[in-house]
């Protein structure tokens, strides 16, 4: 990359909300490699929570706002697999079900321009060594979105691994889903709550005092067992650990 | 009114909780789950390195896909040939639409052949129907002869799992089911019976033996039917589907419509799909491959029941036809976190896992509340997409299956549910409202105290839904849309 | 007749769900079929993959067929063996002081459950799962024969040993448009019913011994 490349932040409705810490991280971490910053205003969220709910009709508006808003973008950078892995998977599939075949068209055209954020690290930037410093023990839960629907692969690992004083341990049964799954965790709470009980004793397991995922909405749900069992492991999003630098540390 | 065989009294299934109801009993039950996980664990390893033998893994499992794919999008045709081909090899071929039709076509053909028992290779399509039911009502004993089919039988129990029906039962508990129950039914298991899964196969084959050698007649299922032979193919592991296929004088078999493939050739890859994704076997012990009836071997009367009971229904959806491409391969439950922890009775049919997930509703339909909470019994995290021999999209068509679900629901009147999502969709179809929801939200919080605090306290539902196990970070002080606007502003970097 | 009403229904309804599909749509079927698998060696995969599954194998000149087989029947301990009447001459050599029952097609399972073992030829062999195929024609012998006897010796000849189930579902495609039936064969029977744990030997033949012939 010669070039300032121009980025359009997809913050995602959690972050924006909830989480805009990993937000702010990922725009620093962005402008750190240098890349130029912008946060489409017009942007509210990928309509997940409505489409796998089955609201799928209600969530056309919402595919629509997401097009509208990231249309003259040259990159859409999201830091979360489950969000970005939904506008590329289902948006398309949203549009055909409602009989939009302009949308379906504009959608994906788009989605060739929609990255998850280590995706757009490792292929579009090409850099795995981002100079980010986090001295802790770290372990590492991969999420089923990043990795079955986003497709992200082992890249975040691999800029986990670059990372300046990082002791990053393997998580047992790494693969397994965590059970949020969205309105999942309240339509079933009691089978959501045995699988992130699980995820969360692996962590727990480790002795890592960092849990890192790729998407906040897992790590909601796991934290938030780990906080109610008064668990020494705190969670954190990959964004969080790569903004982190030696002269300004997370 | 005697029992002529162990099964429970009442049709399987009914009167159960839907699924969210009926959860918190398996994850409760402590040895089932450790019976379970440790069951799906092994077998899931299995399938994995017998999956990376195969160099074209990948491929083959989209030709198995396209095959089936081109099976059910002809299905009218390749089934006028296969019967055309059965009958000419001298099969009588039956047609049921439902359950009760194609249960009293088999309870005839029982009754004139004057038998009171059968001897049943392992179906999944005849617990569909209830069939034991059927027979028994008509005074005809059914034998399951499957080993696990067997322990679920004499156990009274019902199946959990497609492959391994007694999977959440373990060593101890056959053990026990075997010398209290035997004796009953046939030959007692031996006295000297031990929890060796060894021993117990060798009394099931002591029990069993005699009612090979006495059987005229045998019912099967079946795992293909090819279209252009009428070749029926049962695929099986101890020999007892053999010992079926074989001896009796008479063979039924009720077969799904959906389980043709076109030509004899497509078997080689199905073949090579199922026991690596099933029992993570590089080929089962035995395969057995009827075409027509044979003089001096084997039944020298063969019926086959081709039967819909629903799947024509599936057949019409677009999006959920790609069910209808199932093999009962079973990878799909192994792989499943919400199967291992609940294991297969709490699904409602005989069909759990992901795949009775996507199937049982489109069988039956969405009237009942058992059928609509299927759709939603998956955290969607999609390892069963991954190892699906026949490429299902089974999370595609759960999430579309929740789309019928929600229409279903609300098609006389919106539930609290839809009017809360109509909110929602309404909020996240613009930026302005959502902005002023967080701000309206931030202000309610600030007036209740939330805002700042690390966690939320007690809240009523649904919100008590999440909290009663998990704590949730309170809303932040500052949104990003906030932050950033402020820095755009330069007001802070 | 109603059994016509229903098919004429099932059909009527098949035609009706397909509504949205083209007339005449074939599905392309992106595979080569009867495509050999490469492996290091035909022969050697297949005896690795019999013995895998828990069975034995033994590997014979063809003059020395009937003498492995007699051996191999004694170390399963059989007393008493029945054979197809077309069992080629040789492949059942000093055997002479124990009971032989060729089978003519009127033994009864009954019968057959009283013998301790059975000798077989068989049609081809996949050498990738270790699967051998019968279908039952010559030197083979109707499928209760092969079935209800406790130990199976099975004669395979190295030339009818293919690398995998697609070439030897091409060599089978024959027997089944001659309307017979086919047997594989892989291991022994067995079973994982308990615990996923696997067990060798339920109903089938508990005991399987190859010869192979080179």
């Amino acid at each position: 990359m010669t070039s300032r490349p121009s980025v359009a932040l997809f913050a995602t409705c959690i972050n924006d909300t909830m989480f805009p810490g990993t937000a702010i991280a990922t725009v620093r971490l962005l402008e750190r490699l240098g890349c130029t910053v912008t946060f489409p205003e017009a942007q509210t969220c990928c309509g997940q929570m409505l489409t796998n709910t089955g609201y799928i009709a209600q969530a056309e508006p919402v595919v629509r706002t997401f097009v509208r808003a990231f249309e003259g973008a040259d990159y859409v950078v999201g830091p979360s697999g489950s969000c970005v892995g939904s506008a590329r998977h289902q948006h398309p599939m949203i549009a055909s079900k409602v009989g939009d075949e302009g949308l379906r068209r504009a959608s994906e055209t788009l989605n060739q321009r929609v990255f998850e954020l280590s995706e757009f690290l490792v292929d579009v930037l090409g850099v795995t060594d981002v100079g980010a410093w986090f001295p802790h023990r770290v372990t590492f839960h991969p999420t089923c979105h990043s990795i079955r629907v986003a497709g992200v692969g082992d890249r975040p690992q691999r800029l986990l691994r670059e990372v300046g004083g990082i002791d990053l341990v393997d998580l047992p049964d790494a693969d397994q889903c965590c059970g949020f799954g969205g309105t999942f965790s309240v339509k079933n709470p009691d089978v959501s709550v045995s699988m992130g009980s699980d995820k969360a004793r692996s962590a727990v397991s480790t002795g890592a005092e960092y849990l890192v995922a790729g998407d906040n909405s897992c790590l909601m749900h796991i934290g938030g067992l780990l906080s109610r069992s008064k668990s020494p492991v705190t969670p954190i999003h990959l964004a969080e650990i790569l903004a982190s630098t030696r002269e300004d540390p997370r | 009114m005697t029992r002529l065989t162990p099964a429970p009294d009442l049709p399987a299934f009914l009167g159960m909780p839907p699924f969210p109801e009926a959860a918190p009993a398996g994850l409760a039950n402590a040895t089932q789950r450790a019976n379970l996980t440790h069951a799906t664990r092994t077998i899931r390893t299995k399938r994995a390195v017998r999956a990376s033998e195969v160099s074209n893994w990948d491929d083959l499992r989209t030709a198995g896909m396209q095959i089936r794919n081109r099976a059910l999008r002809n299905l009218d045709q390749y089934l006028v040939q296969a019967e055309q081909a059965m009958t000419e090899a001298g099969v009588t071929v039956h047609w049921a639409r439902d359950a009760d039709e194609a249960n009293r076509i088999v309870v005839d053909l029982v009754r004139a052949k004057q038998a009171d028992e059968v001897i049943k290779i392992k179906s999944m399509v005849t617990q569909e129907i209830d069939l034991n039911e059927a027979l028994e009502a008509a005074g005809v004993a059914a034998w399951e002869t499957d080993l696990a089919e067997l322990i679920v039988q004499l156990g009274h129990d019902r199946p959990s799992h497609i492959l391994v029906p007694a999977i959440h039962r373990n060593r101890t508990e056959v053990r026990d089911i075997f010398r209290a129950e035997m004796g009953q039914w046939g030959r007692p298991a031996p006295d000297d019976l031990t929890d060796d899964p060894a021993v117990l196969a060798e009394a099931a084959r002591l029990h069993l033996r005699e009612k090979f050698l006495r059987a005229k007649v045998a019912i099967s299922g079946g795992n293909f039917i090819v279209a252009e032979t009428g070749t029926l193919v049962i695929v099986e592991s101890e020999g007892n589907g053999r010992m079926c296929l074989t001896l009796p004088e008479t063979l039924i078999s009720v077969v799904g419509i959906e389980k043709i493939v076109p030509t004899f050739a497509d078997l080689e890859v199905m073949l090579r799909l199922l026991p690596r994704s099933s029992t993570g076997e590089r080929m089962n012990p035995y395969t057995s491959f009827i075409t027509g009836v044979t003089s001096g071997d084997g039944p020298q009367e063969r019926h086959v029941v081709l039967l819909d009971n629903g799947r024509t229904n599936v057949l019409a959806d677009e999006v959920g036809r790609a069910a209808l491409r199932c093999i009962r391969c079973s990878a799909c439950l192994n792989v499943c976190p919400v199967y291992e922890r609940v294991g297969g009775h709490a699904y409602g049919s005989v069909y759990p896992g992901p795949i009775g997930a996507i199937l049982t509703p489109q069988l039956r339909g969405l009237d009942s509340p058992v059928d609509r909470a299927l759709p939603f019994a998956s955290s969607l995290c999609g390892a069963c997409n991954d190892v699906c021999p026949v490429r299902i999209p089974i999370s595609d068509i759960l999430v579309h299956l929740r789309g019928k679900v929600v229409e279903h629901k609300t098609a006389t009147h919106p539930t609290p549910e839809s009017i809360a999502f109509a909110a929602v969709a309404s909020t996240m179809a613009s930026s302005r409202r959502l902005g002023l929801v967080q701000r309206g939200s931030e202000l309610v919080g600030r007036a209740l105290g939330l805002v700042g605090r690390r966690r939320l306290p007690r809240l009523p539902w649904p919100a008590s839904l999440w909290l009663r196990d998990r704590d949730l970070a309170a809303p932040a002080k500052q949104t990003f849309r906030d932050w950033w606007r402020q820095r755009e502003r330069g007001e802070r970097p | 007749m109603s059994g016509s009403r229903a098919r004429d229904e099932i059909l009527a309804r098949v035609r009706r769900s397909l509504g949205d599909v083209p007339a005449g749509d074939e599905v392309v079927v992106d595979w080569t079929y009867a495509q050999p698998t490469p492996l290091h060696s035909v022969l050697d995969t297949f005896e690795e993959n019999i013995l895998d599954y828990g069975a034995s194998l033994s590997r014979v000149s063809p003059d020395d067929v009937g003498r492995a087989v007699a051996a191999a029947l004694r170390g399963m301990g059989a007393g008493s063996v029945v054979i197809p009447a077309d069992l080629p001459a040789g492949w059942l050599q000093g055997w002479d002081d124990l009971p032989v029952v060729v089978d003519s097609g009127d033994l009864s399972a009954r019968d057959l459950d009283a013998i301790d073992a059975v000798v077989t030829g068989s049609l081809v062999s996949g050498a990738e799962t270790g699967t051998i195929c019968l279908d039952h024609g010559a030197g083979q012998g109707r499928r209760a024969i092969s079935l209800v006897p406790d130990r199976h010796v099975c004669v395979v000849t190295a030339r009818s040993v293919v690398s995998d189930i697609p070439e030897a579902v091409a060599v089978l495609e024959a027997s089944v448009r001659q309307g017979r039936p086919v047997t594989w064969i892989s291991g022994g029977s067995a079973t994982s019913d308990i615990e996923l744990s696997r067990v060798e030997g339920v109903h089938g033949p508990r005991q399987l011994h190859v010869v192979l012939v080179v």
